[in-house]
């Protein structure tokens, strides 16, 4: 398969979202529907549930795309959390309670700067886990498919999660500076 | 939010609540603590990314040929709804944070306690699985009596202050607690303390009294 451009599927997801636009579905969907199955299926979903899964997660990824903020997170992370409820609900019959959400972006208009910013942190992030010693990395991964309970996840301290964590904070900063002054 | 927060949720429980594996419980605590604190909020996040990456380094496994077909289907299928405004706080001064509210409703005076003695009083909330999550109002100076854990144990304050052998927690804290934590808990003068706590196992008193009435009130 053609390795597509990175930034393509924050594009992809602000398609669907403004012109409910058919072929940017279509190339995401090409890209994450196998990903997201496989990871159902470490979750422990037969491929019969896992597929029915990720119709049901990649139905909602089109429902949903106006919810995706790109100056908040990549468009991997947003879907990854969509796959994560999907199974919790389907394969756990577990509720899940979500934090508050916040008004992230209360300017209405997108943020090219944090997009890009976002991207790097992810592409980061991805070479950091590949470059990791192979039983930490499996270590990471076993927990992301509930093989792990929460005392024995260890913290990946390996991992450039600092630039992420002060970005967050800044743009809580300012989002909070923004609220109180209305 | 709630300023100066300086007890926070332990990075290995927000890591499995960002993962989607941690018990419905301790994950409404963790929830309601996200909602008042941005350092948490920030953790969660980064490690929703991590999320993120191991999802695109997933193997592209086979679909259904038809899949695409099926999904565009769904999507002509299901009724185009008015696209959702952001989740709007009714109160956003109240005591619950929102997580809390589809378990307790939007006020603490809405609820029915249960006395559990000491002028402590208790509401276990419904949720799956074997970990007990209630809230808990103690009077303004009162304490709960000694105990301590079978398991892990964590207690987010939402109202006024308590104070133990560890420290002082104020609104937004979470005191961790283990089996090795033996304490008792005094609520601050001055205003009534209300917790929201989820445990692993059940609560071990130290004195003989209240372990009498713990098959009765499920402590």
């Amino acid at each position: 398969m053609q390795a597509e451009p990175k930034h393509d599927w924050a594009e992809c997801l602000n398609a669907i979202s403004q012109n409910r636009d058919r072929a940017a579905f279509a190339r995401l969907f090409r890209h994450f529907a196998p990903r997201v199955k496989s990871y159902l299926m470490k979750n422990g979903g037969s491929a019969p549930m896992a597929e029915e899964a990720m119709q049901e997660a990649m139905t909602t990824v089109w429902q949903k795309a106006h919810m995706f903020d790109s100056a908040k997170a990549s468009a991997a992370t947003w879907i990854f959390t969509i796959a994560r409820n999907k199974q919790l609900d389907a394969f756990r019959k577990q509720n899940r309670p979500e934090p508050e959400d916040l008004p992230w972006n209360m300017s209405d208009s997108p943020d090219p700067a944090a997009e890009v910013a976002v991207q790097q942190e992810q592409d980061q992030l991805r070479r950091a886990i590949e470059t990791l010693p192979a039983a930490q990395r499996t270590m990471i991964e076993r927990a992301f498919y509930g093989e792990l309970s929460h005392s024995e996840i260890a913290t990946a301290d390996a991992l450039p999660l600092g630039t992420v964590k002060s970005r967050i904070r800044l743009a809580l900063d300012r989002l909070r500076h923004e609220m109180t002054a209305r | 939010m709630t300023q100066n927060i300086t007890h926070h949720i332990p990075a290995s429980i927000l890591a499995a609540y960002a993962a989607g594996h941690l018990n419905e419980a301790f994950s409404l605590v963790v929830a309601c603590h996200v909602s008042l604190c941005d350092h948490c909020r920030a953790e969660m996040l980064a490690q929703e990314a991590i999320g993120g990456a191991v999802l695109e380094d997933q193997p592209e496994i086979k679909i259904a040929p038809d899949a695409l077909e099926a999904v565009l289907a769904r999507i002509d299928a299901a009724p185009v709804e008015p696209r959702a405004e952001q989740r709007r706080v009714a109160d956003p001064g109240g005591v619950f944070p929102e997580p809390l509210r589809p378990y307790a409703g939007v006020s603490p005076d809405d609820m029915s306690w249960k006395r559990i003695g000491a002028g402590v009083r208790q509401k276990i909330l419904p949720c799956k699985g074997p970990e007990t999550v209630r809230l808990l109002h103690i009077p303004a100076g009162a304490a709960v009596p000694h105990h301590s854990h079978h398991g892990i144990e964590l207690t987010l304050v939402l109202q006024g202050a308590f104070s133990d052998e560890v420290a002082r927690f104020g609104p937004g804290d979470v005191e961790v607690g283990d089996a090795d934590l033996l304490h008792q808990p005094v609520a601050e003068d001055g205003m009534d303390c209300i917790c929201l706590a989820a445990t692993e196992g059940s609560l071990k008193f130290k004195s003989m009294i209240p372990r009498l009435f713990q098959p009765f009130i499920r402590i």
